[in-house]
């Protein structure tokens, strides 16, 4: 009998597919179709406890969950690497939950769940990404009180965002945000890209719809494809895309956003793609770097 | 008759609604995108697009309008049965239903405040036909410009003029749709 609940369980039967109940997909669908309608704004909604504790990616699983088709591969990275604990676990879950095909070559993905990154190859129409996201709310740390940051948005009032990013050039000579950096949405809303690099923030204009889930905090929110996205900034400081200094020590890659590793106790490290995608494939094609 | 009320839905409905939902979610995010949605009917005037999308994404959260010429016995149970939605006039309702004409002007739909601007209303509109040719579109979703046959773009633009307040609009006509969010800009000559 106990083994017979094992399989049940690995194959998913007993769950409804995409494991949400359909009441509760529909809520979530129409958020999302009124967070495409209205670029940058945060739609409140009734989040529901998953299998998977909060900081895990509730929001980008409910919201994964809410558009999986049966025809769908999905592709699942943490901070771009295709096979890390989170990312595996959320990959495992759905092609159980949902028996849909999986990937880690984002070029076949329909489907992409990201914490913390934007994959280096430049996204489709067809894609979707789903973003994980702690803090949907850019001038909460600014405002701690929702009624109020709710105004702000109303009123378009960002003037607070831009003290902030001016303090970070009195105090540091240049704007020190490196992650989670504000963007202006079609001109209206600004919102937060979660705590993506900054050196990402380029690549949320593109082809592909991106959405936004945040479970704990119950937002849900999007850019629509070819959405103006302005990273915020001033004349004499403008926006600026960085990353570390140097190559990929495994693919030779000059153009994608690096780790650093600590490789020994003596004061050894390299830098490697963040996108393992990305590294694999070049590597593949025989690019190579220094210590490949 | 009564049998009319009970059928039409989807035969597997979590894998059904899934793929309608992607299409109109792909509709909805490329405004002027017409796209095809399959597996529902309901009574007439009820066409299948629209059958499939409020099966989707309407139910007893929903307060939905049923606008005359739509209004009626048949699609009325037929809404009780399968979407359990509470009727409601057009300055309650999260859904409404019918021709343009029928629906009336869009003042008098929910569009959202300030604060909240999504607490607004969703047209499904009901169309003869759907033809990516008319009005030129602009704006989020749309690369470069888009095209749509839409009633009346005048209107529309008004409501465009709105953002971030403003109506959504699902037009259907058959078993195909597109969708009109509030964010799309209308060349009206």
């Amino acid at each position: 009998m106990r083994d017979l609940q094992d399989d049940d369980a690995r194959s998913g039967a007993g769950y409804n597919f995409a494991y949400l109940d359909e009441q509760t997909k529909r809520m979530i669908r129409r958020a999302l179709l009124k967070a495409v309608a209205i670029p940058g704004y945060q739609v409140p909604f009734a989040s529901r406890e998953m299998p998977m504790p909060y900081g895990w990616g509730t929001g980008g699983v409910q919201v994964t969950a809410a558009c999986l088709t049966p025809d769908d591969t999905l592709k699942v990275i943490d901070q771009g690497a295709d096979d890390t604990t989170n990312a595996v676990s959320i990959r495992r879950f759905f092609a159980r939950m949902a028996g849909v095909a999986t990937t880690e070559r984002t070029t076949e993905a329909t489907v992409i769940q990201t914490r913390h990154r934007v994959p280096e190859t430049p996204l489709r129409d067809g894609q979707i990404l789903v973003y994980q996201v702690p803090i949907p709310e850019p001038l909460r740390f600014l405002e701690p009180r929702e009624t109020e940051t709710r105004r702000m948005h109303a009123l378009e009032e960002y003037g607070l965002m831009h003290v902030k990013l001016y303090e970070d050039i009195a105090r540091h000579g240049h704007i020190a945000t490196s992650y989670a950096y504000p963007v202006k949405v079609e001109g209206r809303y600004v919102m937060d890209p979660s705590p993506i690099p900054k050196f990402d923030n380029p690549k949320l204009e593109t082809a592909a719809l991106q959405l936004f889930g945040a479970g704990r905090e119950q937002r849900i929110y999007a850019i629509p494809p070819h959405t103006r996205v302005v990273s915020l900034d001033f004349e004499d400081h403008p926006f600026e895309a960085t990353k570390a200094d140097a190559a990929c020590a495994l693919c030779g890659a000059t153009d994608s956003y690096l780790d650093e590793v600590v490789t020994d106790d003596t004061g050894g490290r390299m830098f490697v793609c963040s996108d393992t995608d990305y590294c694999a494939t070049r590597r593949e094609a025989s690019e190579t770097g220094d210590s490949a | 008759m009564r049998q009319d009320a009970l059928s039409g839905g989807f035969a597997d409905p979590p894998r059904e609604a899934a793929l309608v939902f992607r299409a109109a979610l792909d509709a909805m995010s490329r405004p002027g995108r017409i796209v095809q949605v399959t597996g529902a009917r309901g009574p007439a005037p009820l066409s299948p697009a629209a059958a499939a999308l409020m099966l989707t994404c309407c139910d007893a959260e929903t307060p939905l309008f049923l606008a005359p010429g739509h209004d009626g016995p048949a699609l009325r149970r037929w809404v009780a049965f399968h979407l359990g939605c509470p009727l409601v006039p057009r300055g309650e309702a999260h859904f409404a239903l019918g021709t343009w004409e029928a629906l009336g002007p869009l003042d008098a739909f929910p569009v959202g405040t300030p604060d909240y601007p999504d607490r607004s209303a969703t047209l499904i509109v009901e169309r003869d036909g759907l033809s990516a040719s008319g009005t030129r579109l602009t704006g989020p979703g749309i690369d470069g410009a888009a095209h749509l046959d839409l009633p009346d773009p005048a209107a529309l633009a008004a409501n465009a003029a709105r953002f971030p307040l403003g109506v959504d609009l699902f037009l259907t006509a058959g078993d195909r749709l597109a969708a009109l969010p509030r964010s799309t800009r209308l060349e009206v000559s």
